[in-house]
């Protein structure tokens, strides 16, 4: 085992030059966050808004923020405790400080604080693989989660610790099928498609909401994310949320009453299929009405 | 994708295989001789069938019913377009039957097989003449036939020609809607929209108060925005109070309810705000007067002037000052 080690440390470096000053500098920044970060987890286990951290460094918020679930409605509490805050600091500082900066006040340009959002952003963007994004300006995208649910509970205990509203939450069987139907259609369905299949905007994509949770949608029509608007309370009230999730869950399975659904995404493809039949029938009676009589073949 | 991709390339495979094995057995096998037959293609039948000419007359003259029909629902039954399809498809089909059925047991058959020769020849010419007169012979009913067909021609161009009466007189309408000076703006249930009311990143659908919701151009967009995306022309400063905006709802190219709006969650890294049509994705930004960005819209979204009351609810300061829906040659459009 010595004698590997030695080897190990006396052997000539096979790897070329450029990789190892990248490597040392690689280890150097890794370094530096290390000596930063007890010292902002000394700080009441997370650094708060002027904080270290936070000197000297601008403060980005987003364009938009996530609105309060609303008074005396219900919210989902995501686990915290001081343990968790502290893996949380350690992952964000890993996964997300390079575009959302060292202690989540953003950088310009790139992309904003997450100080004051809560813990529903967080989840959402996590628990739905939207992030995180490879490029800062890719549009984020339903994909399969980067990280484990203890691993997203840890970094929305961390995000938390800045503040922010609390999560929305839905609950689909104290909805009404009809008045989410009907909500749909009015806040929903003019991008989302009547049946929630998604589809385009000027440059960006419109989810499809099929493999969205409750959860997710309560969070999602709370903060707008990505493109999309919020809407607060007043404008989606609690019954109309809770409505609307139950909606969204039945069209993963609706009622198809005139047979083949074909994914329901509406009539422009249904007439396509209308013609490719109609095309044929009247291949075959024209051939008929051309057929000579009296003529056998 | 790939799948289907891949599949695709398998058919043509199998395609190409099939072919193959088809050309080489083809090959092997002794041309056929031409079937023997007694049928002479150059026979000429002539049906002469009174029945037959009795269900052309009949068929004719049941797609001039339909044809009258469309006229009729049209002006005097509401105008029901089931009715008015059953009424025009109808008629349609009775005709290509009609003409099925002469085709077929009407006129003479005959296959005629012919030299290729110089391309004018004036006793060709009449000899052609002759065959299509000829075309009529055996066809004892011919005056019940010509006027049936005739009949079903003159209702179906009545048919054809019956939605010119909807060009009326009622194009001065398009220049009013009920938005003026003092109206307050509601939402569908018909609760005044407070100023505080309209968030950032939101959008919100206003009606005129006390007013019919349907009535054309009744419908608003209604969004705040930040200092940072408000770029009105200069005459409009006035015309946002707070930063609210305020735009008909009606795409002016052909006339859809827009619905889409976009608002970034973080502006560098993403596209500033913006209505967009979801018929054509027509593209406006509410922060610059309504400017078409993208999509076929010949003009700007035609905004209307918001003002705020001392008691807090959002008020229209004026009434359009443009024509607003799809665009045609009398159109005003706004000057800025």
């Amino acid at each position: 085992m010595r004698r590997l080690l030695m080897r190990w440390f006396t052997r000539r470096a096979r790897v070329p030059r450029v990789l190892r000053i990248a490597l040392a500098l690689m280890l150097g920044s890794l370094a530096i966050v290390g000596i930063a970060a007890p010292r902002s987890s000394g700080h009441a286990g997370v650094p708060s808004e002027g904080g270290p951290g936070a000197g000297g460094t601008e403060f980005n918020p987003p364009t938009k923020s996530p609105e309060p679930p609303g008074q005396g409605n219900p919210t989902n509490a995501f686990p915290d405790s001081p343990a968790l805050r502290a893996e949380g600091f350690n992952l964000y500082q890993q996964s997300c400080s390079s575009c959302h900066g060292m202690s989540a006040q953003g950088v310009p340009g790139v992309a904003p604080s997450l100080r004051a959002v809560g813990p529903g952003p967080v989840d959402f963007y996590l628990s739905t693989g939207r992030m995180p994004l490879e490029q800062p300006r890719e549009e984020p995208q339903r994909s399969s989660r980067a990280f484990t649910r203890p691993q997203i509970d840890t970094l929305i205990a961390f995000i938390s610790s800045f503040g922010g509203p609390a999560a929305p939450t839905a609950n689909p069987s104290a909805g009404n099928l009809a008045l989410g139907f009907h909500e749909f259609t009015l806040s929903c369905a003019g991008c989302h498609q009547i049946v929630a299949r998604g589809g385009i905007t000027v440059n960006a994509q419109i989810p499809d909401l099929q493999q969205a949770t409750a959860q997710q949608i309560a969070e999602a029509v709370r903060m707008g994310p990505y493109l999309m608007p919020h809407f607060d309370a007043g404008q989606i009230d609690q019954h109309d949320l809770d409505s609307i999730a139950r909606y969204i869950l039945w069209t993963r399975h609706p009622t198809d009453l005139g047979g083949w659904g074909i994914y329901n995404i509406g009539p422009i493809p249904e007439g396509i299929v209308a013609w490719f039949i109609g095309l044929l029938a009247l291949v075959i009676v024209a051939r008929l009405i051309g057929e000579r009589t009296g003529e056998e073949t | 994708m790939s799948r289907l991709a891949r599949l695709l390339g398998f058919l043509v495979a199998v395609r190409a295989a099939a072919r193959a094995a088809m050309g080489a057995a083809a090959d092997r096998r002794e041309p056929r001789p031409a079937p023997e037959s007694d049928f002479d293609p150059r026979k000429r039948v002539v049906p002469s069938s009174r029945r037959a000419e009795a269900a052309v007359a009949v068929l004719l003259l049941l797609a001039a019913l339909f044809g009258v029909g469309f006229t009729v629902i049209y002006v005097g039954l509401g105008a029901d377009t089931q009715l008015l399809g059953v009424a025009i498809g109808g008629a349609l089909c009775l005709l290509a039957a009609a003409a099925i059925v002469a085709g077929k047991m009407v006129v003479p058959q005959e296959t005629a097989v012919e030299d290729r020769g110089p391309l004018l020849d004036e006793q060709q010419i009449e000899t052609v003449v002759e065959v299509i007169e000829a075309g009529a012979e055996g066809i004892s009913r011919r005056g019940l036939l010509i006027g049936a067909g005739g009949v079903a021609g003159a209702a179906l161009v009545t048919a054809a020609a019956t939605p010119l009466a909807s060009l009326g007189p009622t194009l001065s309408g398009l220049h009013l809607t009920p938005w003026a000076r003092g109206i307050r703006l509601v939402d569908d249930q018909g609760r005044p929209y407070l100023a505080q009311d309209i968030q950032i990143g939101a959008f919100y659908t206003a009606l005129p108060e006390h007013s019919d919701p349907e009535a054309f151009g009744a419908g608003l967009l209604v969004v705040r925005l930040p200092a940072n995306f408000l770029h009105l022309p200069a005459a409009r400063r006035a015309w946002a109070p707070e930063g609210i905006v305020a735009y008909s709802k009606v795409c002016p190219h052909a006339g859809c309810a827009i619905s889409l709006y976009r608002y970034p969650t973080y502006a560098p890294t993403s596209q500033q705000p913006a209505f967009t049509c979801p018929c054509h994705y027509s593209t406006f930004l509410p922060g610059e007067g309504g400017r078409v960005t993208f999509g076929p819209a010949g003009r700007s979204l035609p905004q209307l002037p918001l003002m705020v009351g001392s008691d807090g609810y959002l008020h229209a300061a004026g009434p359009f000052h443009e024509d607003i829906g799809p665009s045609w040659w009398g159109v005003h459009r706004s000057e800025s």
